[in-house]
């Protein structure tokens, strides 16, 4: 079975299914055949999401599915230092760094590697084989394929990915650095797979980049379970800067036991279509989810964030903020669901998305959805799409600040306050830097050569200041 | 230095100032004076630059510019200066970025080099000291979390910072008791020069006290009704608003 080159139209996704049934392997037992089977059972009924599903109403997949692309069955073996293919631009950024090249695990020494702390990292599709029980318990148990037609359709393919087991007690020294990489110089199709598992009473930061290299058409349909024991913590970052050509799909699923803590802070620079879904499970008392993301959109670019945070149990808290900034013709969605349960009293939920619109182009649709149960609770929501402060850009111009230093005083004070929840230093002056760069025009030099630097400020403003 | 003649300015359609005359120079305070809703703050933010307000007639000259042909930045960079009657709150932005951005753009604008930043710092604890603000101003916001009190001695600090040539301080004794104003009217004093003037704009003679005018005038209406020197704030003060509707 080789990889093909096609248009990934159901019918045809469905005849390589059947093509390729042999050779879709993962594990050796039969609990991955038959979720495989139900998957593919579901991404028939479904097809793709449209845009007359009201989930899918502002994020049009269309164009993207009628390109040919090679789909990606099987994993290429990618023997290679991590390091020497992906050059992190953070400084002092010390971490475990694991990357997927094109949708497979890239290792040079073992497909599967353990941490001196006893953490283990490695190919989905190896430690598939390694772990059987960790897989029997949690793999596919989180994420919706009943439902969601891309969740699915990954599942339904599925070959490669990271895996990560944190075991109890274990907290993780340094932050594990996850990089998906697109590099291809051809159009490319990938179902990454992802479950990442902490014990109890264990703590991880991960770091999760999607970068793409080639100006090539990418279709990325991402899924990744995140299942944190008791009194566990993970704080997880998604750096998103792909290349106009990218279309992008991430579905995160978030499972908290009790007293477990998850701080996730989405950031996306770039990218032509992105769509991310937090989907968190609070199954447990006492835990707290922090739900953050920025999201910095210009040209033609689309972003559609959807956060769904399911509070089943007592006693717990979550809180979202959402910030973005749209210019050019750039669009953004955001749709915030707080479901508590009738059992889940004494739930604090909050959730905020704040726009800044560039241009009268620029689009933004946000959608707050608070559905309660129960009786004793404290849940709030908010949500604006406006222009900058006119009050305070006259306010720095009557100081003699010029119009466009003022706006970007303005745009980056806006932004900072998510660069500001992130807890490692290195990646928050990064993340500083990049939205400066970003404000400016910088990062779209590099990624299209439009030259935005002729019309550059001599005066170059201090953010570290800020 | 400022000279404004038949100034007539609307707002949303709504005329507020309706042929005002006014000219200042070199070396002098000025005070205007009037009740609530006369065209004030209007007159103010005209100078300053505000895009909402639209000048319908007349003709504001300063330094021999016509002013009304400049960007609010520009202005600012030719010496003028708006204390706010409301200053804005700005999260995110701390003091000291603000006020290194804007001297620095005010120094590139006159071919000077962008101040080095220990210099910098220095300057700014020095002219902090005047409006007696504590250290802690450089760390926080632009005005995020200020009193009252505190807010308008940020905009003395500022005009202390950026040492204009006209300096307009609009009801910048509004709302502060009497240490704070004070505090206030002695940073104005020191930073009074033979070549700046400085136009105080205020509801009550009370400002007057501290920060002695040259000249007093009486907005009404939209234009000025009446013009003298000190005394007529005290006058004022004693005859009440009612007076000069009657003038």
């Amino acid at each position: 079975m080789d990889n093909k080159i096609m248009v990934p139209e159901p019918e045809r996704m469905q005849a390589l299914f059947r093509e390729a049934a042999g050779s879709l392997t993962l594990g050796n037992n039969g609990h991955f055949s038959a979720l495989r089977n139900e998957a593919m059972q579901t991404f028939s009924r479904l097809g793709y999401p449209n845009r007359r599903q009201e989930a899918w109403k502002y994020t049009d997949l269309e164009a993207a599915l009628q390109v040919p692309y090679r789909i990606q069955l099987i994993p290429s073996e990618e023997r290679a230092d991590a390091s020497k293919i992906f050059q992190c631009e953070i400084h002092n950024f010390e971490t475990y760094l694991f990357s997927l090249l094109n949708g497979s695990y890239v290792w040079e020494h073992s497909p599967v590697s353990v941490l001196p702390d006893g953490t283990v990292v490695g190919s989905l599709r190896a430690a598939a084989l390694q772990y059987p029980e960790l897989f029997a318990h949690h793999y596919g148990k989180y994420a919706d394929i009943r439902n969601g037609a891309l969740e699915a359709l990954n599942t339904a393919f599925a070959m490669d990915g990271i895996f990560i087991w944190v075991p109890d007690g274990v907290e993780v020294e340094k932050p594990i650095q996850m990089v998906n990489i697109v590099n291809l110089k051809e159009n490319v199709f990938i179902q990454p797979r992802n479950l990442i598992i902490i014990g109890k009473n264990a703590k991880l930061t991960l770091v999760h980049c999607d970068d793409s290299v080639q100006h090539q058409k990418n279709f990325t349909n991402a899924v990744t379970e995140f299942i944190i024991g008791e009194n566990s913590e993970l704080d997880y970052y998604k750096l998103q800067n792909k290349d106009d050509d990218a279309t992008l799909i991430n579905n995160n699923y978030f499972h908290l036991s009790d007293y477990s803590r998850l701080t996730s802070n989405t950031l996306t620079y770039n990218g032509g279509l992105i769509r991310n879904e937090s989907k968190v499970k609070i199954d447990g008392s006492g835990a707290e989810a922090n739900l953050y993301g920025l999201y910095l959109m210009d040209r033609k670019q689309h972003v559609d964030n959807r956060v769904f945070v399911d509070h089943a149990k007592p006693h717990s808290v979550s809180n979202e903020l959402y910030k973005g900034i749209i210019d050019d013709d750039a669009s953004a969605a955001f749709y915030g669901h707080i479901l508590v349960q009738r059992d889940a009293q004494q739930t604090n939920a909050y959730q905020n998305n704040r726009n800044i619109t560039l241009t009268d182009r620029a689009r933004v649709e946000t959608n707050p959805f608070l559905e309660i149960y129960a009786d004793d609770v404290k849940c709030s929501h908010g949500a604006t799409v406006g222009q900058l402060d006119q009050d305070a850009l006259f306010y720095l111009k009557s100081r003699g600040i010029c119009d466009r230093n003022a706006r970007m005083l303005l745009m980056y004070a806006f932004a900072a306050e998510i660069a500001g929840k992130i807890t490692i230093p290195a990646l928050r002056v990064r993340t500083e830097e990049m939205i400066e760069k970003r404000l400016k025009g910088e990062l779209s030099i590099c990624d299209q050569c439009v030259l935005h630097c002729k019309d550059q400020p001599e005066f170059r403003i201090d953010m570290s200041l800020v | 230095m400022l000279n404004i003649q038949d100034l007539h300015v609307q707002i949303n359609g709504k005329e507020i100032i309706k042929g005002l005359h006014f000219s200042v120079n070199k070396g002098e305070v000025h005070a205007i004076m009037g009740p609530n809703g006369t065209g004030k703050s209007t007159l103010a933010n005209v100078i300053a630059g505000k895009e909402q307000y639209e000048v319908t007639g007349g003709s504001i000259t300063y330094k021999g510019l016509n002013l009304l042909d400049l960007a609010p930045e520009d202005r600012a960079r030719e010496g003028i200066f708006l204390g706010f009657q409301y200053p804005v709150e700005i999260p995110g932005v701390s003091m000291t970025n603000f006020m290194r951005t804007a001297i620095n753009e005010q120094r590139k604008y006159k071919g000077l080099p962008p101040m080095a930043a220990g210099d910098f710092l220095r300057y700014m604890k020095e002219k902090q000291q005047l409006v007696e603000l504590q250290d802690k101003l450089s760390n926080r916001s632009v005005n995020e979390g200020f009193s009252g009190g505190e807010k308008k001695r940020n905009e003395i600090f500022q005009m202390a910072m950026l040492e204009p040539e006209l300096a307009i301080l609009d009801e910048t004794d509004s709302g502060l008791d009497i240490d704070a104003l004070k505090i206030v009217a002695n940073g104005v004093n020191k930073l009074r020069r033979p070549d700046n003037a400085t136009v105080v704009i205020t509801h009550y003679q009370r400002l007057l006290d501290f920060i002695v005018p040259d000249f007093v005038h009486v907005l009404y209406e939209g234009r000025i009704v009446k013009s003298g020197g000190k005394e007529l704030a005290l006058e004022l003060e004693e005859k009440g608003y009612e007076w000069i509707k009657g003038i």
